[in-house]
């Protein structure tokens, strides 16, 4: 088990491979410094992506236009399930369609405030730069964002941004996104640079020589395990948000691509990241399987109050204007309702805490559109926000047209992820991550909007690049199925899945999922301490232990099998909350998403402590049940001024 | 609440399959469809049994895995007062206590059952292959603004486009026909200026491929419309029957 104390670090700080030179001229810059691969010779290597979301679909499909030989794996049936699907809200970009004073500078500015000063500054500039191509490629793929009367495109505001810069398709743009860049992955598939691996999951990652070489799938239909061997591997596949049993995520988002990543050498960063989003409809009892979120664009027109008396359950409409706790609007009267996500859910919580709840459970708080419709007419709040509405109504019964909404945190996104470099590398050369599995651009808190953003940015604009100067510097792989890594890859696999099929203990996979989730939302949820944070590190490593002992997995390997696959997932989970629980204790300040009760100003807001982790955390794995090493990559600002975050 | 349950248990795509009854207690009115399913779940592993097997992922209406006949409607959307919405967005409060459900797959040629209640929905992906997309490949795209679409166009663009390709409308058609989810896509790109070059060909090649793919015709029953989660319209496929005319007329492939 990891224990605080034991933790070395290394002396040794992260190579970022920030390309020197003013900020705006980095990736010009670096993209002129980096190698290339010539058109007739990348079809000769052969590229691994894991994920099908925006980030992966966008970079396989950009990978076969260039002329690669790309491989993509997915465990949906269909590329156009990924859980990007999901997103609802928009996309950032620094269009300033609107006139409004955006760019890129400010784009760039309000990432690494938002993220509160725990970002890669050199990252998150490209990130704003590329920000405009995307729409621009979106817009050319068909996708339909929502537009003006003029034809051109509609921008609306967003949670933390003082600008209209986001773009949007109805309340479904992760849809549409995702459709565009999944129907770029079938036209490639047609072509035959890309193969698609529907319904496989990668359960190990193969090293040879120091390099990224090879996965270990296993079919999920007929349980078939299959070695797949290439000159690169991609990691497109999502965050971790999952461990908490109750998230936002898709049923299947998983760890296990990321985790066997780290259990094979590659560092894992900022564990203690994980943002819980503002908007989402409370639980409605045990049965629950997971939260659904409610777009935060909702924040635009809706007012978020509670009781003023504690206790109070009157239903909404018969609590008089006076007597309603508009407490987003009274603490923050400049920025109101749309206040950072981190800063909302905290407000949540703390109004919850002390009695103020609503809903017949007391969990949640009220999202109102009364003013909005008396403001605007019910047709305009319909069109803007039709879908969620009805959304709302078909799983609380409740008409929001009507009455207010009932909202309350949930865990919604891993700012956290692989550590990677500038190139979007990991420390293991020849292994790539993107997307939301990597930790790069969003520092403690990601602002609404921007996980589009850098999914599409990381696999259109970025890794097509970096990859390239990666193959040209490397050449070919040397990796071959003899070679002892493959099978020892293999052999762990199965012995894996062999351990998890003969416990044939009496708790079920979901028994144990909901006890740790339970653990991480109490203890290294929306507010951490120093008690609870250790109390966490002892109890995870108890749950795991009565997983290996005592949990049922029915039905054999060599057929589709659910609770296999939970199984497998659940098993990892229960490692990575551990180091969850570790980097949150090792971080004494309060940043973002991370609150520690212990370093609070005296408005109660997060407290950073800039002289002792100005540092991305960045563990190395070092053994089962062992405590990892830490090392660390000093976080530099040059151009944005740190400061003490306001939003009143 | 309690529930009677029969649902089609097949061990994998040659066994012949058949009903099995299941009773269930103490589900809870406020509890998804899904989640039902699941309190089954933990009672056969508790019992020692397989449990089982059906797709989903977001649980939240939108990635279209989700895909259970539920008495003989996809989705289970006939109860009064919702409609349009995915099994996972079903609620069991719109259920009697005591009530019979019956649960099975999809049920078409061209979605051949893998196990239980989850099938085979490739044929879809395949049919976007042959064309449901426009050739513009990273860095090739002019700036976004340059060429204005009309609200009109794009939001019928959008309406076409909201499509989660679960599959509800040929689960509905008597000829389990996959018009409807075709037509979405073909409507959608010719609604576009910038799906305007390649839009004869790919009407031509993706009605082509769903034809291939062992899809029945279309007798204009509406069955489609009305199952669809999303609202899709049966204009749309009035839409891709002229955009296929005109391709004819033009000599499209």
């Amino acid at each position: 088990m990891m224990n605080i104390d034991e933790i070395q670090v290394a002396e040794e700080t992260l190579n970022s491979a920030v390309p020197k030179g003013p900020i705006h001229e980095k990736w010009d810059q670096h993209r002129f410094e980096m190698k290339l691969v010539s058109p007739a010779n990348r079809r000769k290597f052969t590229i691994i992506v894991v994920g099908s979301g925006l980030a992966g679909a966008s970079a396989a499909a950009s990978l076969g236009e260039m002329g690669y030989n790309v491989h993509c794996f997915f465990y949906q049936d269909s590329a156009r399930r990924a859980h990007s699907v999901a997103a609802q809200g928009g996309i950032n970009a620094a269009k300033n369609y609107r006139n409004d004073g955006d760019s890129i500078f400010r784009l760039f500015y309000d990432t690494v405030k938002g993220g509160d000063y725990r970002s890669r500054e050199a990252n998150v500039y490209r990130l704003a730069q590329v920000s405009n191509a995307i729409i621009d490629q979106c817009v050319a793929q068909g996708v339909p964002f929502a537009r003006e009367y003029g034809g051109l495109l509609a921008n609306r505001s967003f949670g933390g941004a003082q600008v209209s810069r986001t773009f949007y398709a109805r309340g479904q743009t992760g849809q549409q996104l995702l459709l565009g860049a999944y129907q770029a992955l079938q036209r490639q598939a047609h072509a035959g640079t890309v193969k698609l691996y529907p319904r496989t999951e990668m359960l190990d990652l193969i090293i040879i020589n120091g390099r990224a070489q090879g996965i270990v799938t296993r079919n999920m239909v007929t349980g078939e395990l299959k070695t797949y061997l290439g000159d690169a591997v991609v990691l497109a596949t999502g965050g971790y948000g999952n461990a908490y049993f109750l998230s936002t995520n898709a049923k299947g988002s998983n760890a296990t691509a990321i985790w066997r990543a780290y259990k094979r050498g590659a560092y894992f960063a900022n564990p203690c990241f994980v943002q819980i989003h503002p908007t989402c409809i409370p639980p409605s009892g045990e049965h629950q399987s997971k939260l659904t979120l409610m777009s935060e664009s909702l924040r635009n027109d809706g007012r978020i109050w509670v009781p003023r008396r504690a206790g109070d359950t009157r239903p909404p409409n018969e609590i008089p204007e006076e007597e309603r706790y508009y407490y987003l609007e009274e603490k923050y009267p400049s920025f109101g309702n749309l206040v950072p996500r981190d800063v909302a859910s905290r407000n949540a919580k703390a109004v919850v805490d002390a009695g103020h709840g609503v809903g017949e459970l007391r969990n949640g708080v009220y999202l109102d559109f009364k003013d909005a419709i008396q403001r605007l007419g019910k047709e305009v709040i319909k069109d803007r926000y039709g879908n969620l509405f009805d959304m709302y109504t078909s799983i609380t019964g409740e008409d929001p047209y009507e009455t207010p909404m009932r909202i309350y945190p949930a865990v919604h996104y891993t700012m956290g992820g692989l550590w990677v470099d500038y190139n979007l590398m990991s420390n293991i050369p020849g292994l790539f991550v993107i997307g939301e599995a990597n930790f790069s651009d969003h520092g403690a808190n990601r602002l609404g909007a921007s996980a589009l953003m850098q999914g599409l940015a990381d696999g259109y604009f970025i890794l097509p690049y970096t990859l390239a100067n990666y193959l040209a510097q490397a050449g070919p792989g040397d990796a071959e199925m003899s070679h002892s890594a493959v099978k020892d890859a293999q052999l762990f696999v199965q012995d894996k899945i062999d351990k998890l099929l003969s416990v044939n203990g009496k708790r079920s996979v979901l028994h144990f999922h909901r006890e740790l989730g339970k653990v991480l939302w109490d203890f290294v949820g929306m507010a951490r301490n120093d008690e609870g944070l250790r109390h966490a590190l002892k109890r995870i490593p108890e749950i795991r232990a009565e997983f290996w002992e005592d949990v049922r997995v029915p039905g054999s390997a060599a057929d589709l099998n659910q609770s296999l696959e939970l199984a497998g997932r659940v098993a990892d989970f229960l490692e990575l909350g551990e180091l969850l629980a570790l980097d949150a204790l090792y971080r004494t300040e309060s940043c973002g998403a991370h609150f520690r009760e212990e370093s609070q100003t005296e408005e109660g807001e997060a407290l950073r402590d800039d002289e002792n982790f100005s540092f991305v955390s960045a563990w190395e794995f070092t053994g089962d049940d062992q405590t990892p090493r830490l090392h660390k990559e000093p976080l530099v600002f040059e151009y944005v001024k740190l400061s003490q975050r306001s939003y009143k | 609440m309690k529930l009677h349950l029969k649902i089609w248990r097949q061990k994998n795509a040659q066994d012949p399959g058949g009903f099995v009854d299941y009773d269930l207690d103490g589900v809870s009115p406020d509890s998804s469809f899904l989640e039902m399913l699941d309190l089954l779940n933990e009672e056969l592993i508790a019992k020692g049994q397989e449990p089982v097997a059906f797709d989903h992922d977001c649980r939240e209406g939108i990635c279209g895995m989700c895909s259970l006949m539920i008495n003989g409607v996809p989705h289970g959307q006939d109860r009064e007062p919702i409609k349009q919405i995915t099994a996972c967005q079903l609620h069991m409060r719109h259920f009697r206590d005591g009530e019979t459900v019956v649960i099975e797959p999809w049920r078409a040629r061209a979605f051949p059952v893998i196990k239980d209640l989850i099938v085979d929905r490739s044929a879809f992906d395949r049919i976007i292959q042959a064309g449901g997309y426009i050739s513009v490949s990273t860095g090739s795209a002019p700036e976004a603004n340059a060429i204005p679409i009309g609200k009109k166009d794009a939001d019928k663009a959008m309406d076409a486009a909201a499509c989660i390709g679960c599959g509800a409308c040929v689960a509905a058609c008597p000829n389990a026909s996959a018009m409807l989810f075709v037509g979405a896509k073909v409507a959608q790109l010719s609604y576009l200026p910038q799906g305007q070059i390649e839009r004869y060909d790919r009407v031509v090649n993706m009605v082509n491929a769903m034809d291939a793919e062992g899809f029945g015709g279309c007798t204009n029953t509406g069955e489609c419309e009305a199952a669809c989660p999303k609202e899709i319209s049966l204009d749309f496929i009035a839409r891709m029957n002229s955009e296929l005319i005109k391709a004819n007329l033009k000599g499209g492939r």
